[in-house]
């Protein structure tokens, strides 16, 4: 049973700040999902491969050349805070 | 070993391919570019975008598995690894998780100057994933925010993880000079530190047995080393420091979690970091964006035939075949396929190998060294150098004026004879060479009387008036000349 401790856990993974009614509702919310998604343990699998992906195709690949990117002006439109040059984010220290 | 433990140490290597493009979209991966110039909606992990692997980086990630001895399995696939930080866009990394496309190998290491025994280190596996972007911090500009550059986001890696199989800070060195020495050879990477091209974290510990019971310390993983000279002194510092700290508090393995520590090369100490996320945390699961690979016994096989001479084998042949000692063939091997390309056509072309490997190992490197250049550039075609060595042992050329004939045929790009001939060095008649001794001895009769008296070595004031005559005679000839002939007038 998914519980609240649970949601704390992959709030702060994520980096989601909730508050304390937020934390109760998708405590309740996300225990449906997953008691939902649980019901497929129900199927007997004895004897059948786990897939790795949805689709049956292999070795897609695409050739070594490079083509144009963003320009950067482009590239940093959309986020919150840059200097034209970079993304500004609050300070990341110690590595 | 002078201390009381057994340093244990594992290492994990990242390795940037070499690529034009990115690992899942087609920006470029030249390093040095303007930030954020070499990004596009896929790499920034804009919503609805798809990867597409890189034949070619999937080619060199299988080639090095398969020149590191791995096993490579059927199939393979990517996974998300999950953690959040500015420097990683999608919030995810696609890496692999629990089918990495190769496992179980091995590289030797050994040392001609014996300080540890050869060995097999195992490699638990290399696989292959995209690298993060890169933050800067500016703490001259005030501290109130990072600047990032996603320029290196998407570009392919492989991360090579080593068996905790090394037992000091210079089997560490010896196992990622030989590594690096390995993927520049199979050219897969340049493998440049400066560039980011080559990172090396460590994992280590200590054994030591105590109240006759055999314990070990936490793990430790360093980072943070910028050089294999950083990753030598990390180690050797970490391994002091953690014994002090057992000494201290009597934690062992399992008392504390695994702590991550950086390296700082200037004050020269480890410094702790965050403690390190458990690997569930990372929530892997497989990436649905990306197809999985799939690798036929007979592509690996192509890929072994096409791997060349490495670096082991030809030691082996150097060795074996040419007789050169283990630490000759060790500097001409370290200096990489183009240098010991040059030594085997002088060698082939002189007939004599082990003068070949005098003359490359000791003139030609310490020119290349003083001079920074690669033996691409170097002046003296090997054929060139061939026939220097073949006119030195056919008696044309005496060896006290072969450096001078060396030096011509690089400055002024002559071959071997026209140098001789520039430098006027001729082969001196026997017959004339006994003439002008016989005149020196007559010339200088208290150095006769020396010699008669014993003292042989007054044979050397003639050496220099000899020279001044005829600057082609061989001067131990004429001293032993001027002993004989000195001697020979006695009777």
């Amino acid at each position: 049973m998914l519980t609240r401790a649970d949601v704390e856990k992959v709030a702060l993974l994520a980096r989601l700040r909730l508050s304390e009614s937020e934390l109760e509702t998708l405590t309740g919310q996300l225990a449906q999902i997953v008691g939902y998604v649980d019901q497929l343990a129900e199927v007997n699998t004895d004897g059948v491969e786990p897939m790795a992906h949805a689709v049956e195709v292999t070795n897609v690949f695409a050739e070594d050349s490079v083509e144009p990117s963003l320009p950067r002006e482009a590239a940093l439109a959309n986020a919150p805070r840059h200097n034209g040059r970079g993304y500004l984010v609050p300070a990341v220290l110690g590595e | 070993m002078s201390e009381p433990y057994t340093t244990v140490i594992g290492l994990e290597v990242h390795v940037q391919l070499l690529t034009e493009s990115k690992l899942f979209c087609r920006c470029s991966t030249k390093f040095g570019a303007e930030p954020n110039t070499q990004t596009c909606p896929v790499c920034i992990g804009m919503p609805g975008t798809l990867p597409v692997m890189n034949r070619k980086a999937y080619g060199l990630a299988l080639k090095t598995a398969v020149a590191l001895n791995c096993n490579i399995p059927e199939f393979t696939k990517w996974d998300r690894k999950q953690y959040y930080y500015p420097d990683l866009p999608k919030g995810y990394q696609i890496s692999q998780y629990d089918l990495p496309m190769s496992a179980d190998g091995y590289l030797e290491i050994s040392d001609p100057k014996g300080r540890f025994e050869p060995k097999r280190v195992g490699i638990i596996r290399a696989h292959l994933e995209e690298d993060a972007g890169k933050s800067v911090h500016d703490e001259a500009a005030g501290k109130a925010d990072s600047e990032i550059d996603l320029n290196r986001t998407g570009t392919p890696l492989l991360e090579i993880v080593s068996q905790p199989d090394m037992r000091s800070s210079t089997e560490a060195k010896a196992f990622l000079q030989e590594l690096k020495l390995l993927l520049t050879y199979i050219g897969v990477s340049d493998c440049n530190m400066q560039e980011g091209s080559l990172r090396v974290d460590g994992n280590v510990n200590l054994h030591l047995d105590h109240n006759s019971q055999r314990i070990a310390t936490p793990i430790v993983e360093i980072k943070n080393m910028n050089s294999f000279r950083a990753v030598e002194r990390a180690l050797d510092y970490e391994a002091a420091r953690q014994y002090r700290e057992w000494q201290e508090t009597g934690r062992n393995l399992g008392d504390a979690p695994k702590q991550t520590r950086g390296w700082d090369d200037v004050a020269g100490v480890t410094r702790g970091q965050r403690s390190k996320e458990e690997s569930s945390d990372y929530r892997y699961f497989p990436d649905p964006d990306l197809a999985p690979v799939t690798t036929t016994a007979t592509e690996v096989q192509a890929v072994r035939a096409s791997l060349g001479e490495l670096p082991a084998e030809l030691r082996l042949r150097l060795t074996e075949a040419f007789e050169l000692s283990d630490y000759d063939a060790d500097v001409l091997v370290n200096q990489g396929r183009p240098l010991v390309d040059y030594y085997l056509e002088v060698a082939e072309h002189s007939g004599d190998p082990k003068a070949a490997c005098n003359w490359v190992t000791q003139d030609v490197l310490r020119v290349l060294g003083d001079e920074g250049a690669t033996i691409e550039s170097f002046p003296i075609a090997a054929k060139q150098l061939g026939d220097l060595i073949t006119t030195i042992r056919e008696g044309n050329l005496p060896n006290t004026r072969a450096r001078e004939a060396f030096n011509l045929m690089r400055q002024s790009r002559l071959d071997v004879a026209t140098a001789i001939a520039q430098l006027g060095i001729q082969k001196v008649d026997e017959s004339e060479l006994i003439a002008l001794v016989n005149e020196l001895l007559a010339a200088n009769p208290k150095t006769v009387a020396d010699i008669r008296a014993g003292k042989l070595q007054a044979a050397g004031a003639l050496i220099g008036q000899a020279k001044k005559r005829n600057a082609n005679v061989d001067p131990n000839r004429v001293r032993e000349l001027s002993i004989e002939l000195a001697q020979q007038g006695e009777g």
